[in-house]
Parts: structure tokens; C-alpha cells; sequence
């Protein structure tokens, strides 16, 4: 019985770095943050970032966009959440850009409802919050952790 | 290891005495030479062989192929061209290689369909069965490791996709361990290659015990009946081994038309983008060969109880692959060969052409309409879609396992069973037909 318990033991320990060597390294982990300065960025522009290796958006919204992005009622959405929820600064849109469907880029789809998204892949579409309002991914665009350092800065991450 | 027992005598003294130590050169006549074998083999159970044929071309031109390769993000992609271009036969090389896996799988589905078309999977050759499904498991994931290789448009975003699948089924803890990083990136590519350089070796390794297990049983037949002494069987050489020969060239002369005439008929125009993980391709679609899995996983659109339509997607895939492990115990059917059974002749039929079919509609856009009946509301069309005719291809995939198998053994009425395989190839000769043999089933199989 002894023995079991310490030869599994030892298995387990021996294991142990063959397995986490193929989690994300030290110099991966070191790149996990992504800091944006926002001056250039014009009302109505969205520039993409990368951080950790995903496309993300930073967006400045104009008072119209929120405007009509806040009235949509929550009982619409799929996934509901309000707007308020979603952004710490009405102005700043920050999420991330893959379709939570199967991981797809969508684009930016003014024609479409909300100033929003369509995912060329499936079809799905989201609103200037980057929530889902039609097709088959689940769930709303996900929104990273993210701080602003100044008024001009920002640190994904 | 061979069945029956060994015929090898050592000619002289230096065979008697490394007969004694290792008896390499017995274990080689046992099973290459008078390996006794039923007479009536035809063509379709010769892709064993030829299967054996694409492993060795595609663990050769594969080594060589990793001589030129530099699997690194940045690299990878330009590494490939550099092949393509300026290596000495690189172009030749790369697409044996690449050609190679499509004419593997072309190879392996005749002989799985051949399988469950004779009953190759009953009992005594349950264990021979499974060691192939597992053969196949790994098959299908060195193709899709390969596909990752070139760091093209297709290779990078079908790995998103496929490794975003596995997380849905195990969470986003165990994509990072998988990725090595928080997306398909750098070290995704590096630990993809160090495993396709690693799971053909293990496909080796689990096909010497598939045909340990075969040449312990010994082979099915047509007629899937046992021999019954050697008026039964021909030795292995120089009979089948002759048969072999004859195939694996006709097989060559296919394949290489399609290296030299049309290299890119399997492929995809993506594959020669360069990955680009900021723009995703307007339709991801996966090689051919997998076509039907991923049309059962874009099948799966709905919620089911708990269970979410992403996660319900994934578990129909891997539920395909692992039903094929209890398929001895599903069929409940005495008689082996669809030859005697007229009705699981008509479902084996309709299965093949339903997972042609679903191969076809898993490499289509899924929304693709093919029939319209209307227009929604937002002016786009409705109607019979390519993820209804999944749905259905879905359905009776399973059925075909689930409920027709298991049944047909109890309701079935199976023909007469010829007596001998040498009566069965006789009579066929003498132009008389199968001879009804005394005491043939005229009725149900009677269950005990």
C-alpha cells in the first residue's frame, strides 16, 4: 500500500516537467501585457493591438454610437450585459476580436445594425459593444483586463 | 506467431545454430512465406498491404522532407517554398509527401469499409479490429499535425479552430498548455512538428501488433467462413505476395499521375498564403479526408438539454471515432460477410454513400442553401441548407451502428452458407451458383 502511494508519487513528480514544459514559457508570460497610447486615435476610428498574441481592438465611440448602442434594451441580446458593463469610459471600446464561435476575426460592419461587427465566417453579428446579437456564436466579444494609466494610456493586461 | 504450426526446417549448420539463438529466419518464413491464406481473397484485401506501402513513403519522404524544414513561425512558411523551389526534387519530395496522405486515407477507407463489409471485425478479430481504429485515431491526427506544418492561411486558422474545439470540451487552461502560449502561435508550430515527426513511428509501432494479432487469427474471407484445412488456403508467397505486387504498382500509377498532373487536386489555394493571424480566410475547410467529421461537428447547431451546441458538436465528432471501438459487440449478427446478408447489404451501401456525402458537405461553407423555399427577413435565403443534409448524413452515420447493427442480427434472414471456402470458389467455377449446403438458415438466426 506504501509502496503504491510513493511509486505513484514519484511518477507524478517525475511527470510533472515533461508536461508543464508545454505551458506558456517565462518570456511568453513576459509579453502578456500590451500598453496603447491613445492620442492618435480619432473619434470613430478603431485601431487593432495585439496582445497575447489575439487581435484586439481599441475603439473611440462617438457620443451617436453610445447613444444608440445604449438603447438597445437587454432583453434582445443573447448574452445579456448592458454597454455600462462592458467599458470602463464610454468613449473607449476595448475587446477582443475573435468571434466566439470558432475563433474567427470579424470585420467592422458599418452598414450593419449598431456601427458593429459581422463574422465572415458563420455569419454572427455584433453590436458597437461587441455583443452578439445574431448568428451562432454564444457569447459577446470578451473584454481583456485593462487599466488606464493616464488619460493617453492604456495597459492591456 | 503464424497460425498453424512452423514448417521451417534450417538447411544446414550455421541456420540450425542461429535457428537455436534467434530464430529470425523462422519467424520470416512462418509469416512471409507458407502464412497459410483462404484462396478467395479478392482485390479489396489487398490494401493492408498497400497501407503498409504509404507508411514507408511517407515516413522516407518525410524524414528527408525534415532536413529542409525549419519549424518556426517566422520560417516555416518560407521554408516550405525554399523547398518547393530551390531544394534538388524538393517540389518531387513535397508532393509525394503531401499527395501521399490523401492516397493513405484513400487506402485505409477501403480497407476499413472492406472490413465492415465482410464482418472483418467479429469474433475471433476483435482485438485486430480495435488496433486498427487506433491506427486510424492516429492516422488522422499526423494528417492534421501535417496540415499545421506550412504556417499557410489554412494551416494556421484550421489549428485555431480544431484546438478552439478541443477547449470547448476541456477548458481554456488546457488550450494554453496546448498552444504554449495564449494563441496558435510560435511554440504551437514547434510542438506540432516534434509530434508529427513522432506519431508515424508510433503508427508503426501499433501496426506490428495489428498484424501480430492478424497472423494470429489468421485471415477473414469472403465468404467469412473458416478454412477448414489446407484444401482451404494458399501459402502467403508466392499467391498473395505476387497480388500485392500487381496492386501496389496500379495504386503507384494513380498516385503518381496526381503528383505529376495535378499535385494541388487534394489542396486548398489558402495553403499557399502565408498565415496571417490577424485576417481570417472567408471559409476554413479541413483536407478532404476529414471532411465528414468536421460536417458532423458543424451538424450539431442546436442545444440539447444541458449540453451546448459547441460542446454537443465535439462530442457527435468524438463520438463517430469511438463508436467504431465497440462495433464487434454492436453487430449482433452470427453470419460475417454482407455477401449472405441482403439487407445489411443495402445499409453497408447506403452508409458508404452517406459518408461520401458528408465528406462533401464538411468542405462546403456551412450555410450554403441548396434548396430555397423562401427568403428571411433580412432579404438572405431559407431553406434546405448544407447543415440540414449534415444533420441527416448525422443521423444515420449513427443509426447505421446504433440501432441497425444490433437489430438486423435478431430480424434479419440470412442466405445459405457455402460449406467450404473450396465449394464456395468451385461452384462458382462450374457456373452452378452457391449449392445449397444441408442444413442452410431459411429462417431468423436462431438466438440461444
Amino acid at each position: 500500500m506504501f509502496s503504491a502511494a510513493a511509486a505513484g508519487v514519484g511518477v507524478a513528480v517525475t511527470a510533472w516537467p515533461f508536461i508543464d514544459q508545454m505551458n506558456p514559457s517565462a518570456a511568453t508570460q513576459a509579453l502578456s501585457t500590451t500598453e496603447v497610447d491613445l492620442t492618435p486615435i480619432t473619434p470613430g476610428q478603431q485601431i487593432t493591438v495585439m496582445w497575447q498574441g489575439k487581435p484586439t481592438w481599441v475603439r473611440r465611440r462617438t457620443p451617436e454610437e453610445v447613444a444608440q448602442i445604449r438603447a438597445i434594451p437587454n432583453s434582445e441580446l443573447k448574452d445579456p450585459q448592458p454597454d455600462q458593463e462592458r467599458v470602463q469610459k464610454a468613449e473607449w471600446l476595448v475587446v477582443i476580436g475573435i468571434c466566439t464561435h470558432l475563433g474567427c476575426i470579424p470585420n467592422r460592419d458599418n452598414s450593419g445594425e449598431q456601427g458593429g461587427y459581422l463574422c465572415a465566417c458563420h455569419g454572427s453579428v455584433y453590436d458597437g459593444s461587441g455583443r452578439i446579437m445574431r448568428g451562432p456564436a454564444p457569447l459577446n466579444l470578451a473584454v481583456p483586463p485593462y487599466a488606464f494609466l493616464s488619460d493617453t494610456l492604456v495597459r492591456i493586461g | 506467431m503464424a497460425s498453424g504450426p512452423s514448417t521451417y526446417t534450417p538447411s544446414n549448420g550455421l541456420m540450425r545454430w542461429l535457428d537455436a539463438r534467434l530464430p529470425i529466419v523462422r519467424f520470416a518464413n512462418d509469416n512471409l512465406l507458407t502464412f497459410p491464406t483462404p484462396k478467395n481473397l479478392n482485390y479489396s484485401y489487398t490494401f493492408g498491404a498497400i497501407l503498409l506501402y504509404c507508411l514507408v513513403i511517407q515516413i522516407v519522404t518525410g524524414i528527408v522532407l525534415a532536413m529542409h524544414f525549419v519549424p518556426n513561425a517566422a520560417l516555416a512558411f518560407n521554408s516550405v517554398e525554399y523547398i518547393m523551389r530551390d531544394v534538388n526534387y524538393g517540389w518531387l519530395l513535397r508532393y509525394i509527401h503531401m499527395n501521399g496522405a490523401s492516397f493513405f486515407f484513400i487506402a485505409v477507407y477501403v480497407h476499413i469499409l472492406r472490413g465492415l463489409y465482410y464482418g472483418s471485425y467479429k469474433d475471433p478479430r476483435e482485438v485486430l479490429w480495435i488496433l486498427g481504429v487506433i491506427i486510424f485515431l492516429l492516422m488522422m491526427a499526423t494528417g492534421f499535425l501535417g496540415y499545421t506544418l506550412p504556417w499557410s492561411q489554412m494551416s494556421l486558422w484550421g489549428a485555431n479552430v480544431i484546438t478552439n474545439l478541443l477547449g470547448a470540451l476541456l477548458g481554456t487552461d488546457f488550450t494554453q498548455w496546448l498552444w504554449g502560449g495564449f494563441s496558435v502561435d510560435n511554440p504551437t508550430l514547434q510542438r506540432f512538428f516534434s509530434l508529427h515527426y513522432l506519431l508515424p513511428f508510433v503508427i508503426l509501432g501499433v501496426s506490428v501488433l495489428h498484424i501480430w494479432a492478424l497472423h494470429h487469427v489468421g485471415n477473414s474471407n469472403p465468404t467469412g467462413i473458416d478454412p477448414k484445412g489446407p484444401q482451404d488456403t494458399v501459402p502467403l508467397m508466392p499467391y498473395y505476395t505476387a497480388k500485392y505486387f500487381f496492386v501496389i504498382t496500379v495504386f503507384t500509377i494513380f498516385f503518381a499521375f496526381v503528383v505529376f498532373y495535378a499535385p494541388n487536386l487534394f489542396g486548398h489555394v489558402d495553403h499557399y498564403v502565408e498565415g496571417n493571424p490577424l485576417k481570417t480566410p472567408a471559409h476554413i475547410a479541413p483536407e478532404w479526408y476529414l471532411g465528414a467529421f468536421y460536417a458532423m461537428l458543424r451538424a450539431m447547431d442546436f442545444n440539447f438539454l444541458f449540453i451546448d451546441s459547441k460542446l454537443l458538436g465535439v462530442l457527435t465528432m468524438l463520438g463517430a471515432i469511438g463508436i467504431l471501438f465497440i462495433v464487434p459487440w454492436l453487430d449482433t449478427s452470427k453470419v460475417r460477410s454482407a455477401n449472405y446478408r441482403p439487407v445489411y447489404w443495402w445499409c453497408f451501401w447506403i452508409f458508404v454513400a452517406d459518408y461520401a456525402m458528408l465528406s462533401w458537405a464538411g468542405l462546403q461553407p456551412a450555410g450554403v442553401i441548396l434548396l430555397q423555399t423562401g427568403v428571411g427577413a433580412d432579404g438572405a435565403p431559407t431553406g434546405f441548407s448544407i447543415t440540414h443534409l449534415s444533420q441527416i448524413g448525422t443521423a444515420y452515420y449513427f443509426a447505421f451502428f446504433i440501432i441497425i447493427m444490433p437489430l438486423l442480427g435478431l430480424f434479419e434472414t440470412p442466405r445459405a452458407l457455402p460449406e467450404s471456402i473450396a465449394q464456395a470458389v468451385l461452384g462458382k467455377k462450374r457456373g452452378g451458383g452457391a449449392a445449397a449446403p444441408a442444413g442452410a438458415a431459411a429462417a431468423p438466426e436462431s438466438r440461444v
